[in-house]
């Protein structure tokens, strides 16, 4: 079932250390019998657990080798019935039991989240078995998801935030698998076949890809042979279209005419990568210059100063594949070219001077003091066990987080800030803006 | 409505958040009354060393003088320009550098700021918070560049967005002459025209110890939380309040039906709602009974709606139902459905009323009714899962006129409704004039 409004997508790939953990998170490495790994934070609180899992690849992987809206249909498909039981039987045993179970796919991973109250465990992790390896895929189900996927679609062609984020990706991604849609087109999803979607899910399931959080009242011992019995039968590996490194375009401003008082304007430039020794420096730059909500300068300058903007933010896009340090902001027609005018500015600024020894300390304090305040669930904290996973770092990752934060200097955040190049900025406008300078057309929004 | 730079706040249609209630007797809180009138409730939650700290008035957008909608919200904004003791800006500044989140929203009943910092600074912001209580100053040089801000929120919220806008008329034509008619964001040329002046008198009647609430929730004894709030929000003298003036509703005599038709519309959808009983108009156990009657009819994808139109038919992609009764004042019971591509909304409606009028007329089952009831009580339990929930459920419930042994009482007062008080509760269903029917449609290509 696909009813969300998919607004979710940027919110996914924001840069995982704006994920913070709970200092007290205690992570625990189990591995069961059958040598399958899972992160756990048991939490006996609450008679709750939540799991978290992600296959590596997500739309990219799968829409490549079938075709674009693939992997989003697979997801909306994996509480639509698997085994025995067709998608009423299985949604009114979810119903009933009260769990919650979602599945959603990234441009760079296949994502599911459970959760369950302790006395519908078994059953909690034996309908995710089910799903994974017998997955149903009934005509009538397919016919239904499918036709929530192209209503969502043609809801996101009515707005301007979506329209402007999709031309921002097809523009500067254009010859990469990146480029495309994650959710397809409303012709690309209406062609997707029976065929396509068992093959989606033959390359996605596989052990080797897979990686597991878990948190809340179960122990290790007790998790062991769940995970056996879950996700044991899963072939260990699957063949899977290789993708290339991508080689993003920056520079060009682009408008698309709509008839709305406001613009829309998606930014950016390239970004720096998770591995990159300079990334944590990265990281909280991006704060003082975008990312830090009220305390940062963009949001002073656009918003406080002259009322230009609700929100003005930024946020470093850390992919498998590409870097994309990346922004957004709407302001009315009239007044876009100024919004977009103070952006430059101030990627110069702080390109040429670097923030202040103050802005660093007070960006150091708020992202370590705020790190243990956002995970405050079960299911925000198994999914950070697999984002952790994901970007390849260590178990020890929410120990160590806020030393990696402590340990950057104002030399390197000034070298970082020396990356931001306001002529390498894309920007791409939404709506009837005055005072902007196209300097190519853009691509239609598929 | 908040002053979020993120688009989370859900709080524009009251309630929303908590729609099916996730409240239960799980919170256990302490309540104390400060001589001054300020109602303090304290939620120890030791899980982790953090605190959420939330001040909740008695005032919202149903409570602004007549021509100045949209004052209650604005405030809301001009309470971070500062006040006798610290510039503008500085509050959001001094909860950054100590690693605090924070925001605020504005409902049409009340109007609520929120932190959530490391313990040991629990005090610290509730000093801030009585100080803004107390203190504000105003001046036109932060307040006019804030106005635009407000403007440019509404364009984009509401006037970039076909759905905000149809749905702005359908409550206009909802309520005949409650104030609950009014966009709590205000009417673009009535913003247009708030001066600080407006802001100031508002600030002036409304904000007082005696009219606001304080919860805490968080790894904290009730004893501590006391004397901190002895020390901040004690000191503040009482004020006399202005009465709560809320014209109600007259006797309606003919349904209503606004259809908005927009090029910007690909996807159509259907909506109506009824009056209902809120738990602030004295609706009683109604309301446990409506909440019930919402879960049987479109409360997920096994109850009747979106099993007959999505499932059945294969007519629509969605339909549900949503009613949300921590309001003062009467609020609305909601269904709802989407065409499949190509269906068209007279067919929609018409499945929807041939769903409604069968429940009208031979009532809901045994079973239906007690699974209902294990999936409401269910979501108590879950609703312990995350730490901001507790003062979110108690902040609404009070807001609404409830106390906290009601609240607290909330999973008995489910599991006491009978099939006869759900069918009773349905015959309001069949009332078609205290309904309106909002049609969102696509502009016809000619």
């Amino acid at each position: 079932m696909i009813r969300r409004l998919a607004a979710l997508g940027i919110a996914s790939l924001l840069c995982l250390a704006a994920l913070p953990s709970r200092a007290a998170v205690e992570v625990v490495r189990v591995v069961s019998p059958g040598g399958i790994e899972a992160w756990l934070v048991e939490n006996h609180a609450n008679p709750i657990i939540s799991v978290a899992i992600a296959f590596r690849g997500g739309s990219t992987v799968i829409d490549e080798a079938t075709r674009p809206g693939t992997g989003e249909l697979l997801s909306g498909l994996m509480n639509e019935g698997a085994g025995s039981y067709d998608s009423q039987a299985f949604q009114q045993l979810l119903e009933e039991h009260s769990i919650d179970f979602e599945f959603k796919v990234g441009r760079d991973s296949f994502e599911g989240s459970i959760r369950s109250l302790t006395k519908h465990r078994d059953l909690a992790f034996d309908l995710l078995r089910l799903s994974l390896t017998e997955l149903r895929l009934d005509q009538d189900a397919v016919e239904r998801v499918r036709s929530q996927l192209i209503a969502m679609l043609a809801r996101e062609a009515e707005d301007p935030d979506r329209i402007a984020s999709k031309v921002f990706w097809r523009m500067s991604l254009a010859d990469h698998p990146y480029g495309r849609p994650v959710s397809g087109t409303p012709e690309t999803v209406a062609a997707i076949t029976l065929e396509e979607l068992r093959h989606a899910a033959a390359l996605t399931f596989s052990r080797d890809q897979l990686m597991i959080g878990v948190v809340g009242d179960i122990t290790a011992a007790e998790l062991g042979p769940l995970l056996d019995r879950t996700f044991a039968a899963m072939p260990a590996s699957a063949e899977r279209p290789e993708i290339g490194a991508a080689r993003p375009l920056f520079g060009d401003v682009a408008v698309i005419e709509r008839d709305v008082p406001q613009s829309t304007v998606v930014f950016g430039q390239p970004g720096v990568d998770r591995q990159d020794p300079d990334f944590y420096a990265a990281f909280v730059l991006n704060y003082i210059l975008g990312g830090g909500g009220f305390a940062s300068r963009l949001t002073e300058e656009v918003r406080e100063k002259r009322g230009l903007a609700y929100g003005v933010t930024t946020w470093l896009n850390t992919l498998e594949h590409a870097d994309i340090w990346q922004g957004q902001v709407a302001t009315q027609n009239a007044r876009v070219g100024e919004s977009i005018e103070l952006i430059r500015g101030e990627w110069k600024r702080m390109a040429e001077l670097g923030p202040t020894a103050e802005e660093l300390a007070d960006a150091k304090t708020f992202l370590t003091g705020s790190f243990a305040l956002r995970l405050d669930s079960t299911g925000s904290i198994a999914r950070f066990l697999v984002g952790i996973q994901i970007q390849r770092l260590g178990i020890d990752y929410p120990q160590k987080r806020n030393s990696y934060i402590e340990s950057v200097t104002l030399k390197d955040v000034r070298r970082i800030a020396r990356r931001l190049d306001p002529a390498k900025l894309t920007f791409v406008v939404v709506g009837r803006p005055e005072g902007v300078m196209k300097t190519r057309e853009a691509p239609e929004p598929s | 409505m908040g002053r979020a730079l993120r688009l989370l706040s859900c709080l524009l249609i009251t309630g929303m958040l908590f729609a099916n209630s996730t409240e239960a007797r799980v919170f256990d809180p302490t309540s104390y009354v400060l001589p001054n009138g300020l109602q303090l409730v304290i939620v120890e939650n030791h899980s982790a060393p953090i605190a959420t700290h939330m001040v909740w008035y008695r005032v919202g957008a149903a409570d602004e003088p007549w021509g100045k909608s949209g004052i209650a919200h604005f405030l809301e904004h001009l309470m971070f320009k500062g006040t006798k003791t610290h510039p503008p800006g500085e509050f959001s500044r001094i909860v950054a550098r100590n690693g605090g989140s924070e925001n605020a929203f504005t409902s049409q009943d009340t109007t609520a700021y929120f932190q959530s910092v490391a313990v040991d600074r629990l005090e610290l912001v509730m000093g801030l918070e009585a100080d803004r209580m107390a203190n504000l100053v105003l001046i036109d040089d932060v307040v006019l560049p804030e106005r635009d801000v407000v403007l440019e929120e509404r364009r984009q919220r509401i006037e970039n967005d076909p759905p905000a806008k149809l749905g702005e008329m359908a409550t206009a034509a909802f309520y005949l002459n409650h104030p609950y008619r009014e966009p709590i964001i205000g009417w673009e040329h009535e913003i247009r025209s708030l001066t600080t002046e407006d802001a100031l008198d508002f600030y002036k009647s409304w904000y007082a110890p005696n009219n606001a609430v304080v919860i805490v929730a968080g790894d904290v004894t009730a004893e501590a939380v006391k004397a901190m709030a002895e020390r901040t929000y004690g000191k503040i003298a009482a004020r006399p309040l202005p009465e709560r003036a809320r014209p109600q509703e007259p006797q309606a005599y003919a349904p209503r039906r606004v259809v908005l038709e927009s090029a910007q519309v690909r996807q159509p959808s259907w909506s109506r709602r009824w009056l209902a009983p809120s738990h602030g108009s004295g609706g009683g156990a109604r309301v446990y009974a409506l909440q019930i009657l919402s879960e049987i009819l479109g409360g997920s994808t096994v109850s009747r709606l979106y099993r007959n139109l999505a499932v059945e038919r294969g007519i629509a992609t969605d339909s549900g139902s949503a009613y949300s009764p921590d309001s003062l004042d009467p609020t609305g019971f909601v269904v709802w459905a989407s065409p499949r591509q190509g269906g068209d909304l007279k067919e929609i409606e018409t499945a929807v009323e041939a769903v409604i009028a069968e429940l009208v007329k031979t009532g809901v089952t045994e079973e239906e009714v007690a699974r209902a009831k294990q999936q409401l009580q269910d979501r108590a339990v879950l609703a312990r899962d995350n730490l901001e929930t507790a003062p979110q459920i108690i902040g609404s419930a009070l807001m609404a006129g409830r106390d906290i042994e009601e609240l607290e009482a909330w999973p008995e007062r489910i599991g006491e409704v009978t099939v006869a008080q759900v069918n009773e509760a349905a015959r309001m269903l069949s009332r078609p004039e205290v309904t309106v029917t909002s049609e969102l449609r696509p502009k016809p290509t000619s």
